[in-house]
């Protein structure tokens, strides 16, 4: 049985903010079924009792001071927008409230 | 002829910065046509800037230890005012308002930057297939592809485009074309050189290295791009070693390890275990004791890889939602705009990445996946600090086969098994480099990989000058 | 509206606070309100491809002084990524301290004494703000929205209660001692109608003496204590006549409509969305230790409760004048004029009564202390006060200035006796038990003293002299 079904994949698409064709949908199921697939070792493994590694060099406390440095030009960081009016980046209605 | 050599000559006014650019220019017109090395050549501001290093030395000026010296970046390196597109649709166009830390190191030395080499999109690939401008041809045979996801730094280094060009190295995207194309490709110690200003593709593995064409020059632009950055959080403090006289020191009585688990894998070429087990006796030659080594867990890293990286992915490829740069396809409300623009930005692998990572990250399949990962690689990381214990380096394969055909690894898990001997490098953040070791029975590169522990940069260029000797 | 009869309040609180530091939390621009649009950005903030965050140690130390005022423990903490494609989030991706928060289990004790826990206070940063134009500016119905990052980024602390507050005016109390805390700490200036302090309510109702929860709504977009005691009051009125009604009450966000006057539905849980919460691995974890945080804990000011509880003790007033006195700051004040030598139930009456006033606390504590030994009325006390808080002086003086001075005995009792031999018949009324007689007396007293006389002391007097008089 394949360890992701195809509600699976739209769900994640829907998730992730990306549109699939049905041909799409149905490629896509089988490729991620076989990479999760080989993965299916990792999952058996019982590593319970080993920690995370989220960094491969351990280090802590990394900080900055509270000092004002440059930014950026406004006009060049807009220039770059797909859309901008006085001042602020443009976008469509925003439908559905913030988390 | 090496950046070394250049940056001497130039100097010491023996060559002009901009007869050099020139030369190398010639050479881009030759064949860039021919192997699309670059998204994008840089003809006149190189000229330009060669002519401003010129005008220094003239002055009395020491422009730097790279003066005049053409370097190609990966075009997934932040560059001012200069497209930055990592070879996809969805930023296509965009000119970032800053400098990486590494681009602001090579044009302090002198460098002068000469194109942005092509990659597969946001680096996930391993053989420039994957670029939305195309893909990248291996010097060495046209036919074949160049390896990824650097491909187009490493072609243009084959290619004599530029003596030293730049990379990302997640999975191997640094080493496997190296192997390829038949050049010198390091990734460093996860945080000895600054990643502020490379588009993350998974920030816990994505590490920034040189190819070059000599060892020698190697350890030159690593002493240039190495050290603390304010700016990255995971940069590591240690101050840098001068690698360039250090490696000079020869490898008598350096203990070197096979790792077994990477010459008993399926899938590996047997052309490519001759030529490393002919790397090991030459290293023997040259005084070092070679034995076996075992590091178990590395079997799983391919696996353990293919669920943080592209969780790491997912999350880091967000902000491509159509609202401050790069591409917008209109709809009538954000929502429906981000899914527009991303759908029509992103390719094939980048989608698939993109929900691999989705998935192993949502609610319910966390502890399976990405948990589960993140404790494996724990598991990699003591295996090779195990190893370690008995050996100075390790040894292996690069790449599992010499360069393949275009359209040979249409499965996506065909294609990551390229990466199988170079993964578990990046999951423990150790450094790995590839040397070029003599040819396969088709006559193209291979690649032979020096593996080190973390900050073990200097004993790893020491090794790998002797395998260059000896090749 | 259902009142709430047989029924109880259960109400947590989320207070969102920006941290008065002097830049953003991960990146060095300014941590500053209202500014042109788009003024205060940089690649960090803006979430450019490449740009990497690193943490403000000011906003670390800030969060932690806040911790160790709501008394919680100290962990070590790890940031994650709360992953949403929202247009005023650069990165699509908040960065929070989610599973593993810098502050845990504290408690914060309301005026009254009822002890409040504090379930954690957390580090996160804010996002962009939205401007919605066409449809009257509401978000619904509008024709594009106008996106700035300036408040992107600033630095948050999350103060999460446990559901441990009972109706509106706990809630009120609780935020209003929170604010104090705040202040007292310089933590925050904590602005609600500017938007630097935020507050959700988690409310839920439950039969009187039912120990179990009941389904709770979270409420949102309360921009004054004065909404946030009307959301929970009609918020929970609308629970227990939904419950009453035989319907039951669905978990969802609900949104304060002050307008209106009532909340209305927002998403409910079975649309929760899923964040795919994971490390972010940018940032390396944080581990204050115990000598930092020592030295944070031994520059804490005084904070609202100790001040309350010092001026208790020196004055044993009443809990609610004493918290009137902290509440004006006027504690130093009343302790030192206590200490003077003052009155302390005068000394709190004056603080309570005649001293809501600009410049209250330049008043002398000494002037203070001898006023409550003055023979003088309350009116004329206040007079006096008053003009000591206008020009300083001696009381004494400004008392007799104002012809205030208390006259001396022998001719108060001349003018009591003066006053019984004019009027023999009510004063043997009085003298017969009719108490309500010797107002006439004292009346006329008054008149022949134009006010001098203290009233309740002329009351005594006579008292006095009808004991001996029957006895
Ligand atoms: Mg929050
Ligand atoms: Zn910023």
């Amino acid at each position: 049985m394949p360890s992701i079904s195809r509600d699976d994949v739209a769900h994640v698409a829907r998730l992730a903010r990306l549109e699939l064709s049905d041909d799409e949908l149905e490629l896509f199921t089988a490729q991620l079924g076989a990479v999760l697939d080989h993965a299916a070792d990792v999952e058996a493994l019982d590593v319970g009792d080993v920690p995370p590694t989220m960094h491969p060099y351990p280090l802590r406390n990394v900080l900055r001071d509270d000092a004002v440095r440059p930014g950026v030009d406004r006009d060049e960081v807009l220039r770059q927008a797909p859309a901008a009016e006085d001042g602020r980046f443009k976008v469509p209605p925003i439908l559905g409230e913030e988390p | 002829m090496t950046a070394r050599a250049i940056a001497a000559d130039v100097r010491a006014k023996r060559r002009s910065a901009r007869e050099v650019i020139d030369e190398h220019l010639a050479r881009i017109d030759e064949r860039e046509a021919e192997l699309h090395a670059f998204n994008l050549v840089l003809a006149d501001e190189a000229r330009s800037a060669a002519d401003d290093i010129d005008r220094r030395v003239a002055a009395g000026e020491d422009p730097g230890p790279l003066a005049g010296v053409p370097i190609a970046l990966k075009d997934n390196f932040a560059t001012r005012g200069i497209p930055t597109t990592c070879s996809s649709r969805i930023l296509e166009g965009w000119c970032p308002p800053y400098d990486a830390t590494v681009v602001g190191r090579l044009l302090a030395a002198g460098a002068v930057v000469i194109g942005k080499t092509n990659l597969d999109e946001f680096a996930m690939g391993s053989s420039t297939e994957n670029s939305a401008f195309g893909p990248t041809r291996n010097p060495h045979d046209v036919t074949r592809v160049p390896g990824g996801s650097s491909g187009g730094s490493a072609a243009a280094v084959a290619a004599g485009f530029s003596p030293l060009a730049f990379g990302s190295d997640t999975g191997g995207s640094i080493r496997q074309p190296a192997a390829l194309c038949g050049v010198v490709g390091v990734k460093p110690t996860y945080g000895r050189v600054s990643r502020y200003g490379l588009v993350a593709f998974a920030s816990s593995l994505d590490q920034i290295g040189p190819f070059t064409n000599t060892v020698d020059d190697a350890a030159l632009a690593l002493e240039i791009i190495a050290g603390h950055d304010a700016l990255d959080t995971t940069s590591i403090p240690e101050p840098v070693p001068a690698y360039g006289e250090l490696m000079k020191e020869g490898i008598d009585g350096l203990r070197v390890g096979i790792v077994s688990e990477f010459l008993a894998a399926d899938g590996l070429a047997s052309d490519v275990a001759r030529r490393v087990h002919d790397a090991a006796a030459a290293l023997e030659q040259a005084g070092a004791k070679v034995d076996e080594a075992s590091v178990p867990s590395t079997i799983y890293g391919l696996s353990a890889y293919y669920l943080i990286a592209p969780a790491e992915a997912s999350s880091n490829l967000a902000r491509y939602d159509g609202v401050r740069y790069g591409l917008r396809v209109d709809a009538p409300t954000t929502a429906e705009m981000n899914t527009k623009t991303r759908t029509a930005g992103f390719g094939a692998e980048v989608k698939r990445r993109i929900m691999l990572g989705t998935y192993a990250l949502s609610a319910g399949y966390y502890d399976a996946y990405y948990g589960k990962a993140q404790r494996v690689r724990t598991l990699i990381l003591r295996d090779f600090e195990r190893a370690y214990e008995h050996f100075d380096v390790l040894l292996g394969p690069t790449a599992p086969a010499t360069a393949f055909a275009f359209g040979a690894k249409a499965d996506p898990l065909a294609m990551y098994l390229n990466d199988v001997f170079t993964i578990p490098s990046n999951l423990s953040g150790h450094p790995a480099m590839s040397v070029p070791f003599g040819s396969g029975d088709d006559g193209l590169p291979i690649g032979v990989q020096v593996l080190a522990p973390a900050l073990g940069e200097t004993v790893m260029l020491r090794i790998a000058a002797a395998l260059e000797r000896a090749a | 509206m259902a009142d709430l009869d047989g029924w109880e309040m259960v109400i947590g609180l989320e207070v969102h606070c920006e941290l008065a530091t002097r830049t953003k939390l991960f990146c060095g621009c300014p941590n500053l309100f209202g500014d042109e649009p788009n003024t205060n950005v940089c690649p960090v903030c803006l979430g450019l491809p490449g740009s990497l965050p690193v943490l403000n140690e000011m906003a670390v130390e800030l969060a932690i002084r806040l911790g160790q005022a709501l008394h919680c423990t100290v962990e070590r903490s790890v940031f994650a990524r709360k992953n949403y494609f929202y247009p005023d989030m650069p990165k699509d991706y908040p960065i929070s301290q989610y599973d593993l928060p810098t502050n845990v289990d504290g408690h914060l004790d309301l005026p009254d004494g009822t002890r409040i826990g504090i379930e954690r206070a957390h580090i996160e940063e804010d996002t962009g703000k939205s401007a919605h134009v066409g449809g009257d500016g509401r978000i619904h119905g509008a024709e594009y929205s106008l996106v700035d990052y300036n408040r992107a980024g600033i630095p948050l602390v999350e103060i999460v209660s446990r559901p441990d507050l009972r109706s509106a005016d706990d809630a009120k109390d609780y935020v209003n001692e929170l604010r104090a805390i705040l202040l007292a700490t310089a933590v925050s200036d904590a602005k609600m109608e500017e938007g630097s302090m935020r507050v959700d309510a988690n409310v839920s109702v439950r039969p009187l003496g039912d120990d179990q929860l009941g389904t709770r709504c979270e409420i949102k977009n309360l921009n004054s204590v004065r909404s946030l005691v009307h959301a929970i009051e009609h918020e929970a009125a609308r629970q227990v006549e939904l419950i009453g009604a035989g319907e039951r009450v669905r978990q969802e966000t609900r949104h304060w409509d002050e307008a209106a006057g009532r909340t209305r539905p927002g998403r409910s849980k079975e649309q929760a969305e899923d964040y795919r919460y994971f490390p972010e691995p940018d940032l390396v974890p944080l581990e204050p230790d115990a000598e930092y945080v020592a030295r944070i804990a031994a520059a804490m000011p005084l904070l609202p409760g100790d001040r309350r509880a010092r001026l208790a003790s020196v004055s044993n007033g009443s809990q609610g004048s004493v918290a009137i006195a902290v509440t004006r700051g006027l504690d130093e004040l009343a302790i030192a004029a206590i200490e003077a030598g003052g009155d302390p139930v005068r000394v709190l009456t004056h603080v309570e009564h005649n001293l809501a006033v600009e410049g209250a606390e330049s008043v002398d504590p000494a002037a203070l202390a001898k006023l409550t030994h003055l023979e003088l009325t309350a009116t004329q006390a206040k007079a006096v006060l008053a003009d000591l808080v206008k020009s300083g002086g001696d009381p004494e003086d400004i008392a007799k200035a104002k012809g205030f001075e208390a006259m001396d005995a022998s001719a108060l009792d001349a003018s009591i006796e003066a006053a019984i031999t004019a009027e023999p018949d009510v004063w043997a009324k009085y003298v017969g038990g009719d108490d309500k007689a010797v107002g006439r007396l004292v009346g006329s007293v008054m008149k022949a003293t134009n006010g001098q006389a203290d009233g309740k002391a002329v009351t005594a007097k006579l008292q006095e002299r009808r004991t001996n008089a029957s006895g």
